[in-house]
């Protein structure tokens, strides 16, 4: 998805000025000049300055663009499904490793992914399985990373 | 530089878990570098969250050997589909491939590998060398000269890589206000919070990295429409075959190569791609048979080649000496520095020089495995880069959130590498570069505590920005920079009119 110059200055320039406008809630520090908003204060000021920039020269382009250019992934509807479908299983996780705990997960993330990118369906599931307790071992009994195990924690190891 | 610490560093190279573990790395690197798609930098932010269990050298060796082996596996794909494997090796990956149709695949790959190793070596020798008198050097500077040093670095980072100056001015504000976020400032308010305690200590740089680097390229990947490279299934013979005959060849190349590289890689912002890129031009504009250039002639390779891989150690020499990554390779590598309690400036090398003196022989070690190690990469080529990516990605998903997860022990981890991951996918699909967020994010804690010591220590006096003799010349040259394209603009249109 490509916006015009001047759609992403103008979106800058907003953040630019929110930033600005927040820093200036930061206390000073009593007997000092410098506060902590002296910093984020000049980086707001050149952003700001950036997308000013950013939108005059997203003006004074010669060539036509269009405001929203959606790419050609956009209207793809597998490739489309595809990014969702990545970006769901990282919310999955983010939502459910508590609950599910990281073996059910991972095989589920893992197995969801391999349809999507149609690998063949006879080794999905034995990919998902031995490449999640690989990574289980290698994380939780190698590095000692307490991952979750959720409703499989009756049969930890 | 006492013979006992150089010992004491190799006797901590030669730990067997050391060992280990940059074997481990460089297969690690080799396979992604091979792997179009994955680039040397995707390598390193995958490899950050082992090294966060890991002691300092062994964190540190595994990133450094991992690198090299990517920049110079990058060469194969390039040499036998025509796509570079990483960024560095874009800029001959034509003229290798044309030599794979001449039937000179070995010749082409044998070239990549012999003078990757040495333009590396001679990279890791600059840094042994110099690396040291320059921070004797530095240890005169103030908070006024780290300041300028840094904002230097910053510009040159901006002004000097290709696409949009403006652009890349954008990333690296952007990195610098995230780097604002937490309260580790000098006056430990916490800003942009939101009131979550999580966001106290700032934004977890290792997230943040593999969300940047690792993320955002699976999100490419699955959004890829093109179609999926076919190999030339080539049996590769003998590539040292031959490689004698063209070192005697190519020595005032390979020379060449090897010290643009190291001056480039020293360079911040402009990295091994660059580097590739400039010595390739170079080849060509000094070569006795430039007309050879793009049919599949040999020169142009061996000097790029060695460029690239020595551009990776001369990036080290700002990253160790003053903490100024010279790429995006080099900013994780200081983000490990910093939470390996290495930090990196010139102390170094009085507070722990054996770790330093360490990294320097991993260095050399890592262009030496090299050789064997890429050799055996050559000849499977063909399986590698006939690997299932649709099962490869989402097992590097599947990393990236366990990696996440090791670092932050909360969701939170998860979290920041989903939002930086799509911020990276979208800012690069509207031609904002990410290294300059890496950049800055890694580099504004530091920058900013330069500034504000510098300023309570002037009383506001901005005059003493100037004023001292070091801190003159860095910001001249910065202000060099800036006004070098206004500069040139004005000469052109003088010489238009």
């Amino acid at each position: 998805m490509k916006l015009h110059d001047a759609l992403s200055g103008l979106a800058l320039l907003l953040l630019a000025l929110l930033i600005g406008w927040h820093a200036s809630s930061f206390p000073d520090v009593p007997g000092q000049q410098i506060g902590p908003a002296v910093f984020p204060r000049i980086l707001a000021c050149l952003l700001a300055l950036c997308a000013l920039l950013l939108m005059l020269r997203g003006r004074q382009a010669t060539t036509e663009q269009a405001w929203v250019q959606l790419g050609a992934w956009l209207q793809s509807p597998r490739h489309r499904r595809n990014f969702l479908i990545t970006l769901g299983c990282l919310l999955l996780y983010v939502l459910a490793s508590e609950f599910l705990g990281f073996l059910l997960c991972g095989v589920l993330i893992l197995c969801v992914m391999f349809y999507a990118l149609s690998v063949n369906t006879k080794h999905i599931l034995p990919l998902a399985l031995g490449i999640t307790l690989l990574i289980h071992t290698l994380f939780y009994k190698g590095l000692r990373v307490p991952l979750p195990w959720g409703v499989l924690s009756a049969i930890q190891w | 530089m006492s013979f006992a610490v150089w010992m004491q560093a190799l006797d901590l190279v030669l730990d067997p878990q050391v060992l280990i573990v940059i074997l481990g790395a460089a297969v690690f690197g080799l396979l992604i570098g091979c792997i179009p798609g994955l680039t040397a930098t995707m390598a390193t932010a995958l490899l950050v969250p082992l090294t966060f269990f890991m002691p300092p050298v062994p964190a540190v060796a595994a990133i450094v050997t991992a690198t090299a082996m990517a920049i110079f596996s990058g060469d194969i794909p390039g040499a036998l589909l025509r796509i570079p494997g990483t960024p560095a090796s874009a800029a001959y990956a034509n003229e290798a491939y044309l030599m794979t149709t001449k039937g000179q695949a070995e010749l082409a790959l044998g070239t990549c590998l012999v003078f990757s190793a040495i333009g590396g070596l001679f990279g890791t020798l600059v840094l042994i060398m110099f690396s040291p008198s320059l921070a004797e050097f530095a240890l005169q500077f103030s908070s006024f000269e780290y300041f300028w040093l840094m904002i230097l670095g910053l510009t040159a980072a901006v002004f000097v890589g290709s696409g949009s100056r403006l652009k890349a001015s954008i990333s690296l504000l952007i990195g610098l206000l995230i780097a604002c976020v937490g309260m580790e400032n000098p006056a430990a308010h916490p800003r942009f919070t939101f009131g979550l305690p999580e966001l106290m200590s700032g934004i977890e740089l290792i997230p943040m990295m593999v969300g940047l680097f690792a993320v955002s390229e699976l999100l490419r990947y699955v959004t890829d429409m093109a179609p999926p490279p076919v190999v030339v299934a080539t049996k590769i013979g003998n590539i040292f075959g031959g490689m004698w005959g063209l070192l005697k060849a190519y020595p005032t190349q390979l020379l060449r190569g090897s010290a643009l590289g190291t001056l480039i890689g020293i360079q911040p912002g402009a990295g091994a791609d660059m580097a590739a890129w400039m010595s390739y031009a170079a080849s060509k504009k000094f070569s006795k048979e430039p007309e050879k250039f793009g049919t599949g002639h040999v020169e142009g390779i061996a000097e790029s080649g060695a460029a690239n891989n020595s551009a990776l150690a001369g990036a080290w020499i700002p990253a160790i000496v003053f903490g100024i990554p010279g790429d995006s390779i080099t900013a994780i590598a200081i983000g490990v520095l910093y939470l390996k309690n290495m930090n990196p400036g010139p102390t170094i090398f009085i507070n722990n020089p054996q770790n330093i003196y360490a990294i320097f022989i991993v260095f050399m070690l890592a262009n030496l495995i090299m050789l064997p190690l890429g050799w055996l990469t050559v000849k499977l080529a063909t399986k590698v880069l006939n690997v299932a990516r649709n099962i490869l990605m989402p097992t590097i998903l599947l990393f990236c959130i366990v990696g996440a997860f090791a670092v932050t022990n909360s969701s939170l981890g998860i979290i920041l590498i989903l939002c930086f991951g799509v911020i990276a996918f979208v800012m690069e699909e509207n031609g904002f570069p990410i290294a300059p967020v890496i950049l800055g994010a890694v580099l504004g804690k530091m920058l900013e505590e330069n500034l504000v010591t510098s300023l309570i220590k002037s009383d506001g006096d901005m005059l003493l920005f100037f004023t001292r003799p070091i801190a003159m010349w860095l910001a001249a040259a910065t202000l060099i920079i800036v006004t070098w394209p206004l500069f040139k603009w004005v000469l052109q249109k003088r010489q238009l009119s």
